[in-house]
């Protein structure tokens, strides 16, 4: 330890400084090497696990991409103003979309993804449209409630397979072309959202959540722009179903279900709502976490709920918050004079 | 014709009547005050013509046109600007950031062009001219930690990025020192100058008075007087609603 007597502590914003002088920015390794580092780490740390990991852990990092996509587009949809408890309603549409077009009508795998993905999201637009004006929990409540409705709906009628769902869809070709796929997806997603949110256009979506009656008060019409971001949040999803459904190779009542809707919103929670990188975080400390204490058994739950409760106690601003912070505020000791 | 005509405009919240019958008509290019004790329903007045709220009856004109029925921000872009009594800036945006938003309504789009481009620089121009010094770092500042004094300015810079022609004012200098207030009033009567109608909502009389044309008393809903400033600082019914108000 220095003699800490004629040294004074200084804390400088390395985020400002980097930004603001963008010149020296460009012309100093060490000012590029800070702003490329948070994100090259995370990519490459990934991609570098998902290769020497074990056949078992590799279905694990697919899992984890999946719930981090719809961690990722839960965050987006409640920085817009919408608070949805239905992230399950996205993904089973997505779902059916994908395994009917493959089940009914024999189409490849290239072409059900990304036709689940823009239908997925369309479907999800005009089924949430007539409630587009409700705001905050009651919003939330339909969202909660319609992938019960249709779960039980497709039970009763016994269309698409009924209770049984679907089986026998076409599998991916093998466990790389997955790994790729979904990673690749995730962090597309993850960085078109972010660059999308902080333009002029995405600044309105964060406006109205910021307030949605000055936002009306500045001339914008805030339920066509609630309608996009719908469509943009439940498209996400929408993938993140039809990848699931290949995976399985099949679909069923099962991707109704509410871990889909819940698992997303804590994984924002304990991750940083409202930055989008934050819930992606979660997810990545979340989905392995349950896979650990899979050998506890039903202690499982309480260890689980442990871990959740201790992270939103001890970090209520979420882990990404934190860490940006830490990383951007960097406290030195300089010598005095 | 007068640029907004206000019919009959009553509105009812439970028993409480709100506004009653209130008939209105604003000349264009003129400074409209309306004053009147708390809870008499000058805010619920605004929110009938920018359409926040439906009346239950009446009707409310703006260049001949009905706008009872129409959301606020289609009136918005039809050029009728409200500033909110309890300030509604976007909290996590910084101050020009926060005037990217009407500067990005149909309105301004039509009639400067262009698309979602870079606005920053209109922004940053407009809130010089509301009093947000250039030069310092305020203008980059987010709007949570902005003093109330540049929250009030940033309401101004909205409506003025919106280019409104109607300016309503929801009590502007609540809350503002003697010195804001006489900082704001040139920009108001640059405004004026420029052509726009201005409806102000004030309890500052002594401010109100001076740039008025015409002021209008409200008391438990009604209109209870309307005339030039000077007629109202006279009349005996309104020193009696307005008790105790040194004027
Ligand atoms: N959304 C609402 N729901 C129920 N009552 C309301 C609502 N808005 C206003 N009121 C009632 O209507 C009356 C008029 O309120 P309003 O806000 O228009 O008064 P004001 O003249 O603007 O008062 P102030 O000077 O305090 O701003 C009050 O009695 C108020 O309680
Ligand atoms: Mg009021």
């Amino acid at each position: 330890m220095k003699n800490r007597e004629n040294y004074r502590k200084e804390r400088i914003d390395r985020c400002i400084k980097a930004r603001s002088d963008d010149i020296y920015a460009l012309s100093s390794y060490k000012e590029m090497w800070y702003l490329i580092f948070p994100r090259v780490v995370p990519i490459i740390g990934i991609a570098i696990l998902a290769y020497f990991l074990p056949l078992y852990w590799k279905k694990v990092v697919i899992t984890t991409c999946i719930f981090a996509m719809l961690a990722v587009s839960w965050d987006f949809l409640s920085s817009c103003g919408l608070l949805s408890l239905g992230q399950a309603l996205f993904f089973g549409i997505g779902s059916y979309t994908a395994g009917c077009l493959n089940h009914y009508f024999h189409f490849p795998i290239y072409l059900t993804i990304p036709i689940a993905t823009i239908c997925g999201g369309f479907i999800s637009t005009i089924l949430l449209l007539p409630v587009i004006r409700l705001r905050g929990i009651y919003f939330a409540m339909v969202t909660l409630i319609l992938p019960l409705m249709l779960a039980r709906g497709i039970e009763a009628t016994h269309v698409f397979g009924g209770n049984e769902g679907i089986t026998g869809l076409s599998p991916f070709p093998n466990v790389w072309v997955e790994l790729t796929f979904i990673i690749a997806g995730m962090w597309a997603a993850l960085f078109a959202l972010r660059r999308f949110i902080s333009s002029d256009y995405g600044l309105i979506f964060v406006s109205i959540r910021d307030n949605d009656r000055a936002t009306m008060a500045s001339g914008i019409n805030i339920y066509a722009f609630k309608a996009q971001a719908l469509f943009i949040g439940s498209s996400i999803c929408a993938f993140c179903g039809a990848f699931m459904t290949h995976l399985y190779m099949f679909t069923g009542i099962p991707v109704f279900t509410m871990e889909f809707s819940i698992l997303p919103i804590a994984a924002s929670a304990i991750g940083g709502i409202g930055t989008l990188a934050g819930p992606l975080l979660g997810a990545f400390i979340l989905v392995p976490l349950s896979e650990i204490l899979r050998e506890f058994g039903s202690l499982r739950v309480v260890f689980y709920g442990l871990v959740l409760v201790v992270c939103v106690v001890a970090l209520p601003e979420g882990i990404f918050h934190y860490l940006s912070r830490k990383y951007n505020e960097m406290e030195r000791w300089v010598r005095l004079e | 014709m007068a640029i907004l005509e206000i019919k009959g405009v009553t509105k009812s919240f439970g028993g409480v009547k709100a506004v009653e019958d209130v008939s209105v008509n604003v000349e264009e290019n003129t400074l409209l005050g309306i004053i009147g004790p708390n809870g008499s329903g000058k805010t619920t007045l605004v929110n009938i013509i920018t359409g926040f709220i439906k009346p239950d009856k009446g009707s409310v004109f703006f260049k001949g046109k009905e706008l009872i029925g129409l959301p606020p921000y289609t009136i918005t872009n039809l050029g009728i600007g409200r500033a909110f009594q309890m300030v509604k800036p976007f909290f996590h945006l910084p101050a020009f950031k926060n005037l990217i938003v009407p500067l990005s309504s149909k309105r301004v789009r039509s009639t400067s062009g262009g698309g979602y481009g870079d606005k920053d620089a209109i922004a940053l121009d407009i809130l010089e001219e509301v009093g947000f010094e250039r030069d310092s770092s305020v203008p980059y500042k987010t709007a949570s930690v902005l003093p109330h004094g540049y929250l009030k300015r940033l309401e101004l810079a909205r409506l003025i990025s919106l280019k409104s022609e109607i300016f309503i004012l929801d009590e502007l200098f609540s809350g503002l020192s003697i010195a804001e207030v006489t900082s704001i009033l040139p920009i108001i009567e640059k405004i004026l100058f420029e052509g726009n109608t201005v409806i102000m909502i004030e309890h500052r009389l002594k401010e109100l008075f001076r740039i008025a044309n015409k002021v209008i008393v409200f008391n438990f809903g009604r209109i209870i007087k309307e005339g030039a400033p000077k007629e109202i600082l006279e009349d005996e019914e309104v020193k009696k609603a307005y008790l105790g108000v040194e004027v």
